[in-house]
């Protein structure tokens, strides 16, 4: 089912805080759609609107063509994952992938068949009548995905559904995640704060920040042309490098300067990967190695520049100790353009 | 400090707990165990503390007493009227509350008022409510019509009148431990449930009523044991006669008229026995009970 929000707003009663500004968006059908952003941004809130829990301020939802927007959560017919799984205790887990169904009222057999299949699309089928409290956390997760497709909803929400499992296990489920969207079909919305997450099972993502959408594209758009400086700064690790325009642009020759100039370039962004490594100082930036640190095979050099500027720089072969002046450059497609307002500008390699 | 455990040990532990041990043992466990052997006592004389025999004429004497038949009756009436609707208003009530914002704590005091206000004083109330002219309850009958109804006075009426105050007394204590309960049930449940498709009735009995299942069962084991131990609200009530031509008589009130009134320290013993051995059998059912069906987080 395709959801469209219309210039949705969201304030909590009791306080004018506005936890969504003003939010327009399409989320495709049959896809996996991420809304990522910082804790405090209003992507749980974006979550919670879609089913139902919480009704909107101002604006409109759309489930395919039709006005869900006064509708409540039992109306909607979503299924949700919950962060802590909300599982019920006292029901065993069988039972509880059978509970929609119970309160839908499906005939017991039907009930039961349809419970059998999904306990074997999540693979829990061996713990049908354990209590959740015997489950360890990523089986507790599977039987919550089973619970939440049971009813077949129409979309599929999942609220940071792996931030209660451990690191290795968490990519195991990831995948899982993955692997039964695309069986089941099912249009998804999955909240989380890791970009890893969003990033690698998402066939689209929405970046949000103190209640407003950011940019919203496919995952590898939004590390290579990121629509503003949250978002480049938001996703890799190490951090993206900014430097103001005028730091750098004695190393650009003229023409691209007056290029740069001419659109309002404030800041400039480079990834620490871009950056390679250049004979004496005749880079785009030279400094002090202060740090080099070497964790398996990821390599990071921390360089001082003159104006006190930290930069983080990894992948490259390192030839130099701390202390060491080194100097630095990239090529030009891999410079990200901002303006005053933190805005991409897009430049054309005119050579 | 962790000392191993010695004899010597032991006998310095033993000098801890003499004091209190000395208080329970003279207040507490002798008269239980001298209770049990009263019961057994033929003829007894407790002046000269003599006693004919062992036997069972006081359990003779008790069973063939028409009103300890009643007094029977007359209880298990009053516990499973009190009991059930007590829980059932006190639930309503505290979800009631937990779903106010404004004013809950002051809502919250004036339901625990009762619980912390002496029996006797809520009965001498209670007799003015009561009241068969001037009462307000059957002024506010006489509004829809109903004839004024002589609640204390009329044998068919004291029951019921005795209920309804116990009722409201014990709520107070109910709504605290159910409000306790409410709190510790995680809103997350309830979210699913919604999504899940369950009305606010299915929730109730989907969520609400399982996930409160260990308070359920607190408040009733406690109620249950109060209620068979039922006297003070029948003594102050009806002023210290039970009921009406003994129409409120309850297995307390007839201990206690056996032993102060007609000094028949045997029976009065055979009859606490009695009650005794009645809660402890339906205390085993219940921990029965709660064992198969409340869940525990």
């Amino acid at each position: 089912m395709k959801v469209r929000f219309e210039n949705v707003s969201m304030k909590y009663d009791g306080n004018d805080r506005t936890i969504l500004d003003d939010m327009s968006f399409d989320i495709q059908d049959h896809s996996l759609v991420s809304i990522l952003g910082p804790s405090g941004c209003g992507k749980s809130t974006t979550l919670m609107l879609i089913s139902g829990l919480l009704m909107p301020t101002d604006g409109k939802i759309f489930f395919g063509d039709t006005d869900v927007t006064k509708k409540d959560a039992n109306a909607r017919k979503v299924g949700m994952v919950f962060q802590n799984y909300a599982l019920y205790p006292h029901l065993s887990v069988i039972d509880n992938i059978m509970f929609p169904l119970k309160m839908a009222g499906v005939n017991k057999k039907k009930r039961k068949e349809r419970a059998l299949e999904l306990a074997e699309l999540v693979q829990i089928s061996e713990h049908l009548n354990k209590k959740p409290g015997q489950l360890s956390g990523g089986q507790q997760q599977r039987v919550a995905i089973a619970r939440a497709l049971s009813k077949e909803p129409s979309i599929l929400l999942m609220d940071e559904p792996l931030s209660n499992l451990d690191a290795k296990l968490r990519k195991g489920m990831r995948e899982e995640i993955r692997r039964i969207q695309k069986e089941t079909g099912v249009t998804t919305v999955f909240v989380t704060h890791d970009q890893e997450e969003a990033l690698s099972i998402s066939d689209k993502v929405m970046v949000l920040n103190e209640g407003l959408i950011q940019q919203h594209s496919g995952p590898q758009a939004l590390y290579d042309r990121p629509d503003n400086i949250f978002v480049a700064q938001f996703l890799g690790s190490p951090e993206i490098s900014t430097f103001d325009f005028d730091d750098l642009k004695a190393g650009f020759d003229s023409s691209l300067r007056d290029r740069l100039q001419s659109k309002d370039v404030k800041l400039i962004g480079i990834r620490p990967e871009s950056f390679t490594q250049v004979d004496g100082e005749s880079g785009l930036i030279t400094g002090v190695v202060d740090r080099i640190e070497i964790v398996g095979k990821e390599r990071t050099v921390r360089l001082k520049l003159d104006n006190e500027q930290i930069v983080d720089i990894t992948d490259v072969d390192i030839n130099f100790t701390e202390g060491d002046k080194v100097s630095f450059t990239t090529n030009f497609d891999a410079m990200h353009f901002f303006d005053g307002y933190g805005n991409r500008v897009v430049i054309k390699d005119a050579e | 400090m962790q000392n191993r455990k010695t004899w010597k040990t032991t006998f310095q532990a033993f000098w801890y707990i003499l004091p209190l041990f000395i208080i329970i043992g003279v207040f507490n466990i002798y008269p239980i165990i001298k209770s049990f052997a009263m019961a057994f006592y033929n003829d007894y004389n407790i002046f000269t503390g003599e006693t004919s025999g062992y036997g069972l004429t006081s359990f003779e004497t008790l069973f063939s007493d028409q009103e300890f038949a009643e007094s029977l009756m007359n209880t298990f009436v009053y516990v499973l009227f009190v009991t059930p609707l007590s829980i059932v208003i006190s639930l309503a009530i505290s979800i009631l509350l937990n779903n106010v914002n404004f004013l809950k704590p002051l809502f919250q005091s004036i339901y625990f008022l009762p619980f912390v206000t002496s029996t006797v004083a809520i009965s001498i109330v209670w007799r003015w409510l009561y009241h068969s002219n001037y009462g307000l309850i059957n002024y506010l009958l006489g509004i829809f019509g109903i004839d004024s109804i002589n609640w204390l006075t009329n044998p068919d009426w004291a029951m019921p009148a005795a209920i309804i105050m116990a009722i409201w007394k014990s709520l107070g204590f109910n709504i605290l431990l159910f409000l306790v309960g409410l709190n510790n049930i995680s809103k997350t449940y309830y979210d699913a449930a919604r999504i899940d498709g369950a009305n606010a009735w299915q929730r109730f009995t989907n969520v609400t009523v399982p996930l409160l299942g260990p308070t359920i069962f607190l408040v009733s084991i406690l109620s249950i044991i109060n209620n068979f131990k039922v006297f003070d609200e029948i003594y102050a009530l009806f002023n210290g006669q039970p009921g009406p031509s003994n129409s409120t008589i309850t297995v307390v009130y007839y201990l206690y008229k056996k032993f102060y009134t007609e000094f028949d320290y045997g029976v009065a013993s055979a009859s606490g026995i009695v009650l005794f051995l009645i809660i402890f059998v339906i205390t085993l059912i219940q921990l029965w009970m709660n064992k198969r069906f409340v869940h525990y987080r």
